[in-house]
């Protein structure tokens, strides 16, 4: 038996509101599982402010501090300035915020407190639209997936635009520590946040949050899909430290992509050759990834 | 205690040093550089130990201040015009989150047109969002009041956010005679902040949340209920203030020349210095004429103002904005605050001094007697230009 080495202590309670089958509420866990009791999270509007629960109760076992949508990565630079001058020295500051907020409408704020170096981590989990307004499309929407505001039709296909590339972005800030994180890779996702956590400045994670309502699958299949997405180079798991790129979960032969597509109704309407072109740019990314892997 | 020759900017800047807060965030706009320039220098030289957050917007600084001050820190911040409009979303959370964030804004006009000068659109437009306003006269009030400031928001039944404004280049880039309170005056006055409770690390506490229509009203209503008590807490702090420096500058409405006045101008700003020039002007010329200044347009001085109605018979108000559709905003809430009262002066408004034009003693003048000869139209702008005049 393979030994465990996820920590015991749950500072998440079972008390939320999340939909059965959330992968946000797993990102969180096992966030917190890597950083432990000494952590403030600071969370924007996103599906998280309903799932911790409406006043007076919460969710979590460590404070949390809501803030405005678009300003999640100054919330961590105020806490974390304060932090300092109260003497809370080994206190991790981490804002939890999903694609849209950090993606879209919080990019700025994330770029502010990558550049500025403050020391905290932003977690994004990426459910891939607006989630929490009911299916909207983001900018981390993939291409060719259907959402509320991009229907499929007989003039509309779904997602015309290729996914924003996060990682990227955050990789041009060359921040200490950047990894993707999955929750259907536990070990390695609480592996990574305790690295992080030793780490200082500014720490970035994008961990997938698969999304049963949104991404039209049965519940139960959370892990399924999750798992699919990185054996099929949908969404690799790799991290960054200090410009190296290291890939962290690499098989001999990657599954199609349609294997992951199929599993999703918001896919189901893609044709053979929409698949195949889906299929192109997965290989093309992984190529690319392998690429800056090599330049270590 | 020293003096010291400076600007209406560095005196929010020594208030801020002398105030020892924790943690600034700022976002450079003119006119309020200075401000935070001198800030960048104190904590550059040890001067003032603080955390300075170089933020990349002004809705990044308020949310910083915000996060900050809702772990417990003292927190400062300064802006004008467009960049307190970004603001605005977070100036709504400030209070909603009951962070007692201290801010200094030097009043700029709004855009378009682009107009760095002063009028008061930029933070009238704010006047809803649960922070204390003070506007200042000169660099002297400002200084004090920003000190006052701080002790006023982080008091336990006050927990609001508070703005000390200063009109632009009027006070922000002129200099005057300040007295400088030395720290161990400031510390006997404005002790260190009591930690939150509320954020707590190791606690199970959530500030922010949401909640349904069972829980909202009572949240609102406690803000409210405590910007009421802000007016009492206010004059206490103001005679504690005079007590170890033994400057008071007379409360949320402080008046001159109203004793035996039958006409009274309320003012706001540096508009005042002028107006009191003029008043002494039109006394020596057997004119029975006053000034009352709004030191406070959040609490509006209602009792204040009520208090003065029984004696008058005119008031005219002087603003330094409008309220398109409306009037300007300083003469509708006076107006809503004597409708209910027993005694109705007759009341004008007279909008002045927009995008940094004088308001002249001329001008001022100029209204006093229109204001004591004839009944006018409720509301008018002074000295507009015709076309031709303005082109």
């Amino acid at each position: 038996m393979a030994r465990l080495t996820i920590p015991a202590q749950e500072l998440m309670r079972s008390g939320h509101s999340a939909c059965p089958g959330c992968g946000a509420t797993l990102v969180m866990r096992y966030l917190l599982k890597g950083l432990g009791e000494r952590t403030i999270v600071t969370v924007p509007a996103c599906c998280w402010t309903v799932i911790a629960t409406p006043f007076p109760t919460t969710a979590l076992d460590v404070p949390m501090l809501d803030c405005a949508f678009e300003a999640t990565g100054a919330s961590i630079s105020g806490l974390r300035a304060a932090a300092d001058q109260l003497g809370l020295k080994d206190v991790t500051i981490v804002g939890f915020a999903g694609d849209g907020g950090t993606a879209d409408i919080g990019l700025q704020a994330l770029s502010g407190m990558l550049e500025r170096r403050t020391d905290g981590i932003y977690l994004m989990y990426d459910n891939e639209a607006y989630m929490n307004t009911g299916v909207q499309r983001s900018g981390a929407t993939p291409e060719g997936a259907w959402t509320t505001t991009t229907p499929v039709d007989e003039f509309s296909r779904g997602k015309l635009e290729p996914k924003k590339d996060i990682m990227a972005i955050i990789a041009a800030h060359n921040p200490p520590y950047a990894a993707t994180v999955n929750v259907a890779f536990p070990e390695d996702f609480v592996k990574k946040v305790e690295k992080a956590k030793a780490i200082h400045g500014p720490r970035f994670f994008h961990a997938l949050a698969p999304c049963p309502p949104g991404w039209r699958y049965s519940s139960e299949k959370t892990i399924e899909v999750a798992r699919l997405a990185t054996d099929t180079n949908v969404f690799p798991l790799y991290e960054i430290v200090d410009g190296v790129y290291h890939i962290t979960r690499k098989l001999g032969v990657a599954k199609p992509v349609r294997e992951y597509l199929q599993t999703q109704g918001r896919f189901s309407h893609l044709d053979d050759a929409e698949v195949a072109k889906i299929q192109a740019q997965v290989d093309a990314r992984w190529k690319r990834l392998l690429a800056l892997e090599g330049l270590a | 205690m020293t003096q010291l020759v400076i600007s209406g900017n560095y005196a929010q800047s020594y208030a801020a040093k002398l105030a020892r807060v924790h943690v600034v965030s700022a976002y450079p706009i003119t006119p309020q550089t200075a401000i935070v320039e001198k800030i960048a220098e104190f904590v550059a030289s040890g001067a003032l130990p603080a955390e300075y957050i170089k933020v990349e917007s002004e809705h990044s600084a308020m949310q910083a201040c915000i996060s900050a001050s809702a772990l417990g820190a003292r927190t400062y911040t300064a802006t004008s015009s467009q960049g307190l409009l970004l603001m605005h979303e977070l100036l709504h959370w400030a209070a909603g989150a009951r962070t007692p964030v201290v801010m200094g804004v030097v009043n700029r006009a709004v855009a378009p047109p682009w107009s760095i000068w002063t009028d008061h659109g930029d933070t009238m437009s704010q006047r809803d969002t649960g922070w204390i306003q003070f506007y200042g006269e000169s660099n002297q009030e400002v200084l004090d009041t920003t000190l006052m400031a701080f002790r006023l928001a982080e008091h336990p039944e006050v927990r609001l956010p508070a703005m000390v404004t200063e009109d632009a280049f009027y006070l922000s880039h002129t200099v005057e005679p300040v007295d400088i309170p030395g720290q161990d005056q400031v510390d006997a006055f404005l002790p260190p902040r009591e930690r939150s409770s509320t954020l707590e690390v190791g606690k199970a506490m959530r500030l922010g949340s949401f909640t349904g229509p069972e829980h909202y009203m009572e949240f609102r209503h406690k803000i409210a209920k405590a910007m009421v008590r802000t007016r009492d807490v206010f004059l206490e702090i103001e005679d504690d203030y005079a007590r170890i420096t033994g400057r008071n500058h007379g409360g949320l409405l402080p008046t001159y020349k109203t004793d035996d006045a039958d006409t009274v101008l309320v003012t706001m700003g540096t508009a005042t210095t002028t107006a009191r020039g003029v008043v002494d002007a039109m006394r020596a010329d057997g004119h029975k004429v006053g000034l009352a200044k709004l030191r406070t347009f959040r609490p509006f001085p209602v009792q204040e103002l009520r208090d003065l109605a029984t004696r008058v018979d005119r008031i005219g108000v002087l603003d330094r904005s409008f309220t398109f559709g409306a009037a300007g905003a300083a003469f509708t809430e006076v107006a809503g605050a004597l409708y209910a009262a027993p005694h109705h002066p007759q009341l004008r408004g007279f909008v002045a001094g927009l995008g940094g034009r004088d308001i002249t003693a001329a001008m001022v003048r100029e209204a006093l007697l229109d204001l004591l000869t004839r009944d006018g139209p409720e509301s008018s702008w002074v000295e507009l230009k015709s076309r031709t005049e303005a082109s």
